[in-house]
Parts: C-alpha cells; structure tokens; sequence
C-alpha cells in the first residue's frame, strides 16, 4: 500500500475553516484586552492616588450643602462636580475612595479563593481517586450553597464589615477555581514533562510548584478576572442589601443603597456609583475576554 | 442510565444531608437562641422556660436529630419573629419565588438562543458584535442596580409596569426582566459556541450533502446538538436565580422567598433563615439531577453511561 | 488544447455523465489565496468507477466538495465547464443545487465515526434524504431504508433503524452511510477516502461492497484515495492529482502498465510488491516537498521533485495524449510511456 506522506500536511478544510475566525478574533480581543487594561490602570491610580486626587474629604459632612445635583444640572456647580449625598458630603470624592474598596476586595477574594480553589484543583486533579472524589463532593456542596444568601446570613451573624464581607467571600468563590484547576491538571498529569520529573525522582511540591502549576497560571489568570469581577458586583451587592461594608464608608453598593430614596426626583445618585461599578466591571471582564483568547489562540470563542 | 440516576440521587442526598450539617450550625453559631427568642424584655427564668420548651437544653447532637427528623418531614420549627410555623411562611411565599424564577429563566431563555444562533450563523456581522456587545455589558451590571434603573425608567417615568409588588402579572415583569438578564450572557455564549462547533461537525455536512434545506439543516441537525449544554446551564442558572431573588424581591418588594429570607436576616430570625438556605439548596440539587437526566434524554451516547 | 480535445472524442460515445474542464478553486488565507485547484479537466462516465489519486493537500477532497457545492462560502469556484448531465453547476441557483445534492449526487465521507448525527436514529436519517427529495410516505422509505441496510450487508436492520450512531462500529457506520447515499438512486456517488479510517479488514469489505454496488445500481463513482493499492482493486479509470492538478489520467490498467509522469511512476515505485521488495530494504520515497500553492507556480509543479527535469520543466507542460484515453502533463510524457524500464527500476536496492 502506497501511504503518500506529504510534509505538507495543512489540510485544506482545517484552513478554511480557521483562517478568517482567527484573524479577526485576534484583533478585535486585542483591542478588548488594551482597553479593559487601560481602564484599570486608570482606576488603579486614582486608588493609589485618593488623597490627592479627591477635592474634598470623603467623610466631611456639610448639612447646609444636601443633595447639591451634579455639573450638568442647572443648580450644579463645579465645586462638587458630582453634587453631594444627603449628609452634603461631596460625590465624587467619596466616588474616588470607593475605587480602593472595590479594587482592594476584588484582588483579596480573587487572592484568598484562588489560593484555595487551585490547591483543591491541583490536588484533585493530580491524585484523582480519592482525593478527586473528596474535592469533587466539597465543590457540589459548595456549589448547591446560595452565595448571596450564605454571605448575607453569616456577615449579620459576625457583623458586617470591609474584613468580613473580604473574607466571606474569599472563602465563598473558589469554585470556578477549582473546576478549572482540576480539568487542567488531569490533563497535565499524563503529559510527558511531567511523567519524565515523577520519573526522576522530583520531589512531589516540585513537581506541582515547578511543573503542574505555570502550565495551569494562564487559565487560572483569566479565572481570577472573572472572580474579581465577581467579587466586586457581590461586595456591592451586600453592601447595597446592608449587611457588607457599612457606614459611612463610601463603598460604591452603600452608596446606591444610601441613594435609593431619592432616586425617583435625583436619579444621579445611584446613576454615578452603577456606572462607576459598571466600568470597573466591564473593564476586568474585557481584560478577561482578552486573556482568555491569548492562553488558547484559535481556541473556542466560549 | 438507571444506574447512573441513582449513584447521582445518592450523591444528591449526601450533599443535601452536608448542608442540613451547616445550616444547623448556622443556627448554632447565631448565639444564645433562648435569649433571642425571649426577647430583650425576658427575665432569666422566662429564659430558662424557653431553653427547656424549645429542647435547647439538650445536647448539640440530639438538638440536630431532632431538627434533621423535623425538617426530612417539612417541619422546620417555629419563626421566632413570626410565631408562627416556618414551613407556613415558606409555603405562602414560595409560589412568588417560583413565579419569578421561572419567568427569569424564560426571558433569558427567549433572548438568549435566538440571539446565539443568528450571531453564530451571522459571524463577524453586525448582529454577531450586537449579540457579544449585550453580552459583555450584561455580565458587568450590577443586578441590584439594574432593577432600579429600571424601576426610574419604567415604572417612575413611562408607568408602564407598577414599582413594587405582586398582586398582578405586571408587577413580575420588571423583577423578571432584572434576574434574567444577568443570565442571559452566559447561556448566549454558550449557544453561540456550541452553534459554531457544531456547523463545522462532519454530520451538518452530511445533513447538507443530503441536500436537506438550511431550517432543517440548522434546526434540526445543529440547534438540537448545540442546545444540549445551554439546558444543562439552564437548570444552573434556575437554581443561582432563586439564591439571587433575595436581591431582587428586595429592591421590587415581592413578598417572595427571598424577601422574607432577608427579613429573617436582618431580625436574626434563624430556624426561617436556616430553611430557606436548605430549601434552596435543594432546588439547586434537584435541578442539577434533572439537568443531568435531561441531558441523557437529549444526548443519546450518555444513555449508555 | 488539441490533445484534450481528441481524447475525449474517443472516449465518449454518448455525453459523459459529469464533465469538468479547468476548474478552480481558491481560497482566501492568512497570507494571501491558496490555489487549491488549479484548473483541472476530467469527466466521469455513467456507471464507470473513476478513482481521483493524490497526497493530502493535492485538492482531491476541494474537488469533491466543489463538484457538490459544500465549499465554504468563501470559497471562489470558477470552470470553463462544470456539467452534470445536462445541468450547468456554475450557473444552477442554490435552491436546485440542493434538489440535486442527495438525490441525483450523494456523498460518502472519510470520517464515519462523525459523519453521523448523534441525536437521531439511523432510520430518521436515512429516511429523511429520501423523504426531502421524493413524496413518499413514512413507510415507504422506512421500507427502502430497510432494504438498503440489508443489501449493504447489515444485520438485524429493523432493530439497526432504531439505534443511535454511537452504538455502531466504523465499519457499520460507513455501511449506512453509503445505504443513506443509495436512498435515492443518485447517478453520481463521491466517495471521498471513505475507507480511509477503517481497519484493514473492514476496508476490503467496503471497497467489495461499493464495486457490487455500482455495478448493481448502475451509479457512477468518483472514488477519492491516496492508496495506489486501494485504485488498484477497484478503479475503471484513474485520475492523478499533484498540487491542484491532474497530472495524468488513464485507464487503471494503462496506468498501472504504463505511468507516462514521472510523478506517477514514483508513486509507483513507493509500493512494495509481494516476492520483489526483500524483507528489511528500504522502501523508495520520493525526495522533496510540494510547492506552496498559495503563490503561483511556474513551470511543471513536478519539476522540483523531479530527477529527470531540465531546462524545458520551467514551462509548463500541456497535456499530451500518450495513448488514446491515456493524458499526462509532462514534456516527457512519450518518452516515459515505454513500460519496460519500470521493472528495472522497481529492484530493490
């Protein structure tokens, strides 16, 4: 039998099929990941940069200044651009120092969980058998627990606060984690550079530190994006229902929360501190969407 | 297929009994119960009386046999707030939760699908970049928020639908509209991606070289193969839905579930607070069973399994 | 053009059943267009088996998928001539296209473990072909899909019908896959390397199955393979793709007897034959790659590969006829036709 072996092996479906995808998949998720990244850096350093940046102390009340709208209303002035909140303290600072809470409790959750989630993953993964089983029982529990509700029950019971709502929900996300650890590692298991470190005696931490774990770090980084973001709209979420972060911290969920009253006559005040989660929001995700296309070039478009 | 139902009601059951384990040490951890329920006006003795009558003198272990025994048979105690029966409070509130659950997954369902095949037939074009546009902003806002916007805009400004309430059809319609979106972006990718794989699976070319039409090409042979992992979704998404109906059923004041869960919360109303936790739990659990034998239903190689 | 001319006046004596001159494929790529198929000529007669001969990435399958209409959207089909008894398939609306695909030209794929749809039952798709082109009741094509399960030699097809792809091995899919072929009694069947998957074994069982097949029916076959030893057993007539073109087209016995281009010949020479090729010599190989078909090529695309080429390969060579129904594109091709030094060549080193 003639088997013609052609060096050329592109097959001409496979080429049709995924030339035209992938060209413009990369750039518009480029584009994506240099836009979500620009966003966030900006955010980053107004954060980093709150004192200076903010015209007023986010704390200083000023009764006689209640309620002033923002600039581009007929009563607005440029001395609060975001108008004041019902106690008069000034908007756009408390804006400003709402960018720390935010990103502080998105990159800790991320942290706490991820640090979990991938030690579960990896274990499982790795070991299957018993292990995997243990994990995967822990992961449908956890998965069938209503984080809202759970958060929101446990954070009344201890109090609500920066720390707790950190790290309720640091203990609380690390599924997705752990999914996507697990999948990767069983995957890794069998491939040869890490067959060919068990074979030469590599002790077990380094081969899972070494070996296992930077060959997983793309799809955990884009995980992490998406617990971030997760994290930050939960934060927001507790706050607004009055069991998260508590007053008068100017977390941007207890601004909305403060806001609702009012907001049949001065929409502005829960429209601000939406958009500002919305942006943050949409920019880790757009970062995400970017990675994720980056680890798996010409990969599924999920 | 039998054997694979039941290793996954087995399965089921044991994560039902290890949250019954955690609600009940939710209940635990809540403090001193006799002193919560008596009151702040409660004199020791009143206190002691109450700790005999509701058994919380007993042991922990016997404490949780007998709320376990109690709660296999839908009786969750009493509501400390309330006085009256738990299981009650549930019963009346759960049709609105169930309502508004149902209606979430329909419109997300409704939006979803359509829009995932038309931008996964139409790739590149503009309804493709519409579709992951509305997906990508979708995921981003916040749902509290959400409904709130909408409550400005629909029911404030346009008085289409009524704020808050559930004595008509209408007043779900704005709180529906609120859950399900945030669902919608998920399960759109899903079809999109699943659609796209499919149209490039040798079967589809198969379906064409038959000389089939495009409808039954793409409904019959693609859409149902595409589907199959958007219901599995779909059933998560129903139970995450009614965990977030908290959220919403407080920002439309629905008298749901959720609402009376937050109540429960906020008042340290425990054993209300503790069924609640479990009884979603156990929707999430029994909806992943369906979805597991619904899948096998529609995919027919994991019957074999 | 002459040449070609005269060969096919000899060859027809009545309108072949399909008929394509310089067809063209090329398909827009990352780094510019690839020529899939770079202008080829063949016919196909009725009820003859007609084997398309190539490596992977010579343009056979583009062929195929272009004679049915499958290509990507993208995809620029052009021909001086693309007839199928009668119906102009470069001018025919989508809508015809599709009346014609399955019911007058059917498909049979490489890949029977995909091929199939897994959420129906066997009898559901091989009922629908025949039930999309014909009005016919449930049970008459129950009925003909029952008889074609059984005469592609299937056991227990009433209960076959019922079952889901999955619960079939390779060898029984790619049988309903040619029942489902048959379902309408087409003309034309392209089978593209549909044995190509299959265990060695299973592989004669089909290729039997098919011969019987178009002989029963009466259907034309155009077989794709890139198995000399495959075209051997079955072919009536053989067409030799090299980069996008047919570079020689024969009988399969006068191929076999005497291949007129020396990539054919090379070919040739890459089979061990039982009693010549000793136990543990190397098998021959021909030396070189394939030109990249997304410039242009000049000259023979051979010539690179080719250890008689000379000045002349830089043109390009006509097609000459070197025997009547026996084309081959290369400047040599009169002198290469003499069958003798073949068997000198084919020793073992």
């Amino acid at each position: 039998m003639a088997q013609i072996l052609s060096p050329q092996v592109a097959s001409e479906q496979h080429l049709v099929a995924h030339w035209q995808s992938r060209l413009f998949r990369s750039t518009l998720n480029n584009r994506s990941l240099a836009i979500g990244l620009l966003i966030i850096a900006s955010l980053g350093i107004v954060a980093l940069l709150a004192p200076w940046l903010a015209p007023h102390d986010p704390y200083l009340q000023n009764t006689a200044n209640r309620m002033v709208p923002p600039f581009w209303h007929d009563t607005g002035s440029w001395t609060h651009p975001l108008g004041t909140d019902r106690l008069g303290r000034d908007y756009l600072s408390r804006l400003i120092y709402g960018t720390r809470i935010s990103l502080f409790i998105g990159l800790v959750v991320a942290l706490i969980s991820g640090l979990i989630g991938t030690t579960m993953g990896v274990l499982a993964g790795y070991f299957g058998g018993r292990v995997d089983a243990v994990v995967s029982y822990l992961l449908t529990t956890r998965l069938a627990m209503p984080v809202v509700l759970v958060a929101l029950a446990m954070a009344s019971l201890i109090g609500g606060s920066m720390l707790t709502v950190t790290l309720l929900l640091g203990l609380l996300l690390w599924d997705r984690f752990a999914v996507v650890a697990r999948s990767a590692t069983q995957q890794l298991r069998d491939a040869e550079y890490v067959q060919a470190a068990q074979a030469l005696g590599c002790p077990l931490p380094y081969i899972l530190l070494r070996e296992v774990l930077p060959n997983i770090a793309g799809a955990l980084i884009v995980v992490a994006t998406l617990e971030v973001a997760n994290a930050i709209l939960l934060e927001a979420t507790l706050s607004f229902l009055g069991m998260g972060v508590q007053p008068p911290s100017p977390s941007w969920g207890l601004m909305i929360a403060e806001g609702k009253t009012y907001m049949f006559f001065q929409p502005w005040v829960i429209t601000i501190p939406g958009c500002a989660l919305f942006v943050l929001v949409l920019a880790i995700n757009l970062l995400g969407d970017g990675l994720r296309d980056l680890s798996a070039p010409g990969g599924r478009n999920e | 297929m039998w054997a694979f139902v039941l290793k996954r009601t087995l399965i089921a059951l044991s994560v039902a009994l290890t949250i019954s384990v955690l609600c009940f040490s939710l209940l635990q951890l809540s403090g001193d119960l006799a002193l919560s329920i008596g009151g702040p006006e409660a004199t020791a003795e009143q206190v002691e009386q109450i700790r005999v009558e509701y058994g919380l003198d007993r042991p922990v272990v016997q404490q949780f046999t007998t709320w376990l025994w109690g709660a296999v048979q839908l009786d969750f105690g009493r509501s400390y707030y309330y006085q009256s029966e738990v299981m009650d409070l549930v019963v009346e509130r759960l049709p609105v939760t169930m309502t508004l659950g149902i209606l979430a997954l329909a419109i997300a369902l409704g939006v979803s699908i359509p829009l995932g095949v038309v931008a996964a037939l139409k790739r590149g074009s503009w309804i493709d970049r519409a579709a992951m546009t509305i997906a990508v902003t979708g995921q981003a806002m916040p749902n509290f928020w959400f409904g709130l916007t909408l409550i400005i805009v629909f029911a404030v400004k346009l008085q289409w639908f009524p704020a808050a309430g559930s004595d008509s059809w209408q007043g779900f319609v704005l709180p529906a509209i609120a859950l399900g979106y945030y669902a919608t972006p998920a399960m759109m990718r899903l079809t999109r991606s699943g659609m796209l794989e499919v149209l490039e699976a040798d079967y589809i070319r198969t379906a064409r070289a038959k000389g089939l039409r495009t409808g039954t090409v793409i409904f019959k042979h693609a859409l149902r193969n595409a589907v199959i992992p958007v219901v599995a979704l779909a059933a998560v998404e129903l139970g995450f839905m009614l965990g977030g109906s908290v959220v919403i059923e407080t920002v439309f004041s629905l008298r749901g579930l959720g609402q009376l869960a937050w109540n429960a919360i906020s008042r340290n109303d425990y054993p209300v607070v503790q069924a609640i936790v479990l009884i979603i739990a156990l929707f999430y659990i029994v909806l992943t069973l369906l979805a597991d034998i619904l899948n096998a239903v529609l995919d027919p190689r994991l019957r074999a399994r | 053009m002459s040449n070609l001319s005269t060969a096919e006046h000899s060859a027809a004596t009545s309108s072949p059943l399909l008929t394509v001159k310089q067809l063209r494929v090329d398909l827009p790529v990352a780094k510019g267009t690839l020529h899939a198929v770079r202008g080829i000529d063949f016919h196909v007669e009725r009820g003859e088996m007609l084997c398309l001969v190539g490596e992977s990435g010579c343009g056979k399958s583009m062929t195929s998928l272009a004679l049915m209409g499958l290509l990507p959207r993208k995809a620029q089909v052009n021909a001086n001539c693309l007839n199928f008894d009668g119906v102009d398939l470069l001018t025919v609306s989508e809508r015809e296209r599709s009346n014609l695909r399955g019911a007058r030209m059917a498909m049979i794929f490489q890949e029977p473990m995909t091929a199939l749809n897994p959420a129906y039952t066997l009898g559901n798709q091989l009922c629908e072909a025949l039930r999309r082109h014909q009005r016919v009741s449930r049970k008459a094509a129950h009925d003909r899909a029952l008889y074609l399960l059984e005469r592609v030699g299937i056991s227990a097809a009433e209960e076959r019908m019922r079952q889901y792809p999955h619960q079939l091995s390779g060898g029984l899919r790619q049988r309903v896959m040619i029942a489902m072929a048959l379902m309408c009694e087409p003309d034309l069947i392209i089978a593209d390397e549909p044995t190509t998957a299959l265990d060695v074994t299973i592989q004669a069982q089909i290729l039997h199955l098919l011969r019987d097949l178009q002989q029963e029916f009466g259907t034309a076959i155009i077989f794709i393979t890139h198995d000399l030893g495959v075209v051997a057993r079955i072919a009536d007539r053989v067409a030799v793709m090299y980069a996008g073109e047919v570079i020689e087209t024969a009988s399969a016995k006068a191929l076999f007897q005497a291949p007129s281009h020396p990539y054919t010949q090379g070919l040739l020479r890459c089979i061990p034959t039982p009693g010549k090729t000793l136990p543990g010599s190397r098998l021959q190989a021909i030396q070189g790659v394939v030109p990249s078909l997304v410039e242009k090529v000049n000259g023979c695309a051979f010539c690179n590969r080719c250890d008689q080429a000379d000045e002349r390969c830089h043109t390009t060579p006509p097609l000459h006829a070197v025997a009547d129904g026996h084309l081959s594109r290369c400047h040599y091709a009169q002198q290469l036709a003499k069958p003798a030094p073949l068997n000198a060549q084919e020793e073992p080193l």
